[in-house]
C-alpha cells in the first residue's frame, strides 16, 4: 500500500495542516530544518538507526547514525558559532557529496544561518558571481578546492572564513583560512538551536537567469512542510525503504530530497561519490539494497545505453519505486524501465523555485509515459494563454505552466533581485517558464522552455551567461549561444562565434575556447561544439537571431525571417 | 607530429589530464587512476579531453567509441587512441 493511497481521495479537502500535524508543528512554533532532520528522530527513538551509507569512488565505505548526524551537525553548529558566524549569515557549502556536506548543512541550519550549497565543478567566474551576490560571509570546502577559492578571495570582500574539513595539514594555511578534522573534535552532545521560524531563510540555491545574471532563490524553513510530505506520498518513503537520491547537493534536488525529505522522515539513505558509471550504480542498488531510487532522465539514457544485459547482471529486486527528476522522462525511458527492472519511473516535475514537487505522476496512478502527471493535491496547476495570461481550458492546447503561489515550499524572494522576483507572477499565478498541456484526464505534458534557458542533464545554462563569458576570449568577435539535440543529456551547449581579425578558427582554437569556458563557468557551460560564422544571422536593428540559430540545430523551421539583415 | 613511443604518450595525457582537469596538485594521478567513475573528470569534460586527443593524434573517434569507460584511465585512453592511430 502507498503512503498516498487515492490520490483521488486526497484531493478532497487537501491541507497543507496534515503535514504540520505529523511533524507536531503549530503556527507560529520554531521550526528548524537542521533540528528536524537529526535531533527530532533521535527522540523518536531512532538514533541508532543508520541515517547515511556513504560510498566514494574508490568502495570506502562509512555509516553513520541518525544520533551520529545528530552529533556532527551540533559540532559544526558550534564551531561555527565559535568562529563568530550567526543567524542569517550566508554560508557555501562547496563540496562534493562527501558526508561532512550533509553534516555541515544541518548545522549551519542549526545556528540559524543560510545555507548556500554550490556544485563543486563551477569553475572560478562562476563560483565568484555566486559568492559576490550574495555577501557569502563563510565557504565550507575541501583542501582540494582551496586553489579556486584563493584565486577569488580577495575580489570578495565579505568572505571572512575559508573553513576546510578535510585538511591534511601538509598544507600552509593561508589569510582566513581554518582547517578542522571533524573527527578529531570531540562531539558536541548539546547546542543550542537558533529558534528559527516558519519565514526564517534556510537555504539559498541558486539558478540560470534569463538575463545571464545567476538568481539566488531564497527558501525558509517552513518549506519542510511540503518537502515532508512529497516525499512521503510522491517518492513514498517508507519506514523501512533504503533511499538513494543520485542529485548533488550542490542543486535543489540534493537538498530537497537529497537531506530533507528522507531524513525528516527518519529514513537511511546512501551516497555515492563518483561519476557516472552503470556498473557501480548497479553494483551500488545491489550492494546496499535500494529500495528507493530518485534519479534523472540522463542517468536512465546512459543505463539505456549500457544495454538491458548488464542491468540484468546484477539483483536489483530491492526496488520497490522508482522517479525521475531535472527535464522530461521520454516514454522510451519509462518502458524501458518496466521491462528491465520490473517498474516504471516516476516523472516528477518541480523547479528551484518551487521548492518541493508540484506535477507527479503518483505511486498508484495510471502512467501515461511521457506524462509529467498531476498536481500534487493542494497544488493549482494550470495552463495559461501565452497572451491573455488565461487558463486554457481546451485540452491539448499548448500555454505557459502556472501555479496558484501559496505552498510551503514556494521561494520567498531572489536574492538581491526583487525586480525580476515581481516578473515571475503574473495575477494570480507564478509563471514556471515553461511551456505545456493538459490533456483530457487532466495529465501535465511538457513542451519547453518559454524562454532561452538550456536544459542539459537536468541542469539549467543561461546562454547569455555563455555567450558573455565567450566574449571575454582574446580571439572572439561576436557569440551566440543556443542548444543542440543530445541522446543522454536531452540538449547541449552549442556555441556559435565570429573571430576578431588576425585569428584563424581550427581544432586548436576550438579546444581552447571549451577549456576556457569550463574552468570560466562549469564544464555544463562548456560548448559541446563551437561553430565558426563570418557572420552571425541578425536582424536589421543589430540583435542577433538566436531563433534562427536554434531552428537550424534542432531542424525546425526556421519561421518569419523577413527582419533578417541582408549583405 | 613526431614519432612518440608509448611511454611518452602516456605521460603526454596524463599530464594534460592534470593540467586541465585537475586544480589539487595533491592528487596523485597514475596510469591506473579512474578518470571518470572518479568524478576528477566528469561526462561533460569529456568532449573537451575527445578533442584534445583528436587534435594531437590526428585521429577521428566515433561517438559510440568514445564512451565514459573508455575514457576512465590514460591506460584506457592510450588502448583507444591504439585503435585509430596508424
Amino acid at each position: 500500500m502507498s503512503n498516498i493511497g487515492s490520490y483521488q481521495k486526497r484531493l478532497l479537502n487537501f491541507n497543507w495542516s496534515l503535514a504540520e500535524k505529523e511533524l507536531e508543528y503549530h503556527d507560529g512554533d520554531i521550526i528548524n530544518i537542521g533540528w528536524y532532520c537529526s535531533d527530532r528522530i533521535c527522540l523518536q527513538g531512532k538514533g541508532d538507526r543508520i541515517a547515511l551509507h556513504f560510498e566514494n569512488f574508490a568502495g570506502k565505505e562509512r555509516k553513520y547514525t541518525f544520533n551520529d548526524i545528530r552529533l556532527a551537525s551540533n559540532t559544526v553548529g558550534t564551531l561555527l558559532t565559535n568562529l563568530g558566524l550567526q543567524n542569517r549569515d550566508r554560508i557555501c557549502l562547496f563540496m562534493d557529496r562527501v558526508p561532512e556536506l550533509y553534516f555541515s548543512f544541518l548545522g549551519i541550519l542549526k545556528i540559524g544561518a543560510v545555507a548556500q550549497p554550490l556544485f563543486s565543478a563551477f569553475g572560478d567566474e562562476s563560483l565568484y558571481v555566486r559568492l559576490e551576490d550574495a555577501q557569502t560571509r563563510a565557504i565550507i570546502t575541501q583542501s582540494k578546492y582551496l586553489p579556486k577559492i584563493r584565486r577569488i578571495r580577495d575580489k570578495l570582500p565579505f568572505l571572512e572564513y575559508i573553513i576546510v574539513l578535510d585538511h591534511t595539514k601538509t598544507k600552509n594555511l593561508e589569510n582566513k583560512e581554518y582547517a578542522f578534522y571533524l573527527e578529531e573534535i570531540p562531539a558536541v552532545e548539546k547546542m543550542e538551536i537558533f529558534p528559527t521560524k516558519s519565514e526564517s531563510p534556510s537555504v539559498l540555491h541558486y539558478t540560470s537567469g534569463t538575463t545571464g545574471q545567476p538568481k539566488g532563490v531564497q527558501h525558509v524553513h517552513y518549506s519542510l512542510i511540503s518537502q515532508y510530505l512529497t516525499t512521503k506520498w510522491v517518492l513514498d518513503l517508507q519506514d523501512d525503504d533504503i533511499y538513494w537520491c543520485t542529485a548533488d547537493p550542490g542543486w535543489v534536488t540534493g537538498t530537497s530530497y537529497g537531506i530533507i525529505g528522507p531524513w525528516s522522515l527518519g529514513i537511511t539513505q546512501c551516497v555515492l561519490d563518483a561519476g557516472f558509471s552503470a556498473q557501480a550504480w548497479y553494483r551500488f542498488i545491489e550492494k546496499y539494497k535500494i529500495s528507493m531510487w530518485y534519479s534523472s532522465p540522463t542517468a536512465i539514457r546512459s543505463l539505456m545505453k549500457a544495454g538491458n544485459e548488464l542491468a540484468m547482471s546484477y539483483d536489483l529486486s530491492s526496488l520497490r519505486h522508482l522517479a525521475s527528476i531535472g527535464e522530461p522522462l521520454n516514454p522510451e525511458a519509462v518502458i524501458w524501465s518496466q521491462r528491465v527492472f520490473g517498474k516504471p519511473f516516476h516523472d516528477t516535475y518541480w523547479q528551484t523555485e518551487t521548492g518541493s514537487i508540484m506535477i507527479s505522476n503518483f505511486p498508484g496512478m495510471k502512467i501515461k509515459p511521457g506524462s509529467m502527471g498531476k498536481p500534487f493535491p493542494g497544488i493549482t496547476g494550470v495552463i495559461l494563454d501565452q497572451e491573455r495570461f488565461e487558463p486554457i481550458k481546451e485540452a491539448g492546447k499548448i500555454g505557459l505552466i502556472a501555479f496558484r503561489p501559496g505552498w510551503p515550499a514556494m521561494m520567498r524572494g531572489y536574492c538581491n533581485n526583487q525586480e525580476i522576483y515581481k516578473k515571475k507572477f503574473v495575477g494570480r499565478w507564478y509563471l514556471t517558464g515553461d511551456k505545456g498541456s493538459i490533456d483530457n484526464e487532466g495529465y501535465f505534458w511538457f513542451v519547453g522552455r518559454d524562454d532561452d534557458i538550456i536544459n542539459t542533464g537536468g541542469h539549467l545554462v543561461s546562454p547569455f551567461e555563455v555567450e558573455s563569458a565567450l566574449l571575454e576570449y582574446p580571439a572572439i568577435g561576436e557569440s551566440a549561444v543556443v542548444s543542440k539535440p543530445d541522446e543522454v543529456n536531452m540538449e547541449v551547449v552549442k556555441a556559435f562565434i565570429t573571430l576578431k581579425p588576425g585569428f584563424l578558427f581550427n581544432s586548436e582554437l576550438e579546444l581552447d575556447i571549451m577549456n576556457f569556458i569550463r574552468k570560466r563557468l562549469s564544464s555544463l557551460a562548456m560548448p559541446q561544439e563551437i561553430e565558426y560564422m563570418d557572420k552571425l544571422p541578425r536582424t536589421r536593428s543589430g540583435k542577433i537571431m538566436r531563433r534562427l540559430l536554434h531552428a537550424k540545430e534542432w531542424g525546425e523551421d526556421i519561421g518569419d525571417i523577413s527582419t533578417l539583415e541582408n549583405d | 607530429m613526431e614519432k612518440m613511443d608509448l611511454d611518452e604518450i602516456k605521460e603526454l595525457v596524463l599530464n594534460y589530464v592534470k593540467n586541465e582537469y585537475l586544480d589539487d596538485e595533491e592528487i596523485d594521478l597514475d596510469y591506473d587512476t579512474p578518470l571518470i567513475s572518479s568524478g576528477y573528470v566528469d561526462s561533460f569534460s569529456m568532449v573537451s579531453l575527445l578533442v584534445f586527443l583528436e587534435n594531437k593524434f590526428k585521429i577521428k573517434i566515433p561517438p559510440s567509441k568514445a564512451t565514459p569507460e573508455a575514457f576512465d584511465s590514460v591506460n584506457k585512453i592510450i588502448a583507444l587512441v591504439d585503435q585509430f592511430t596508424g
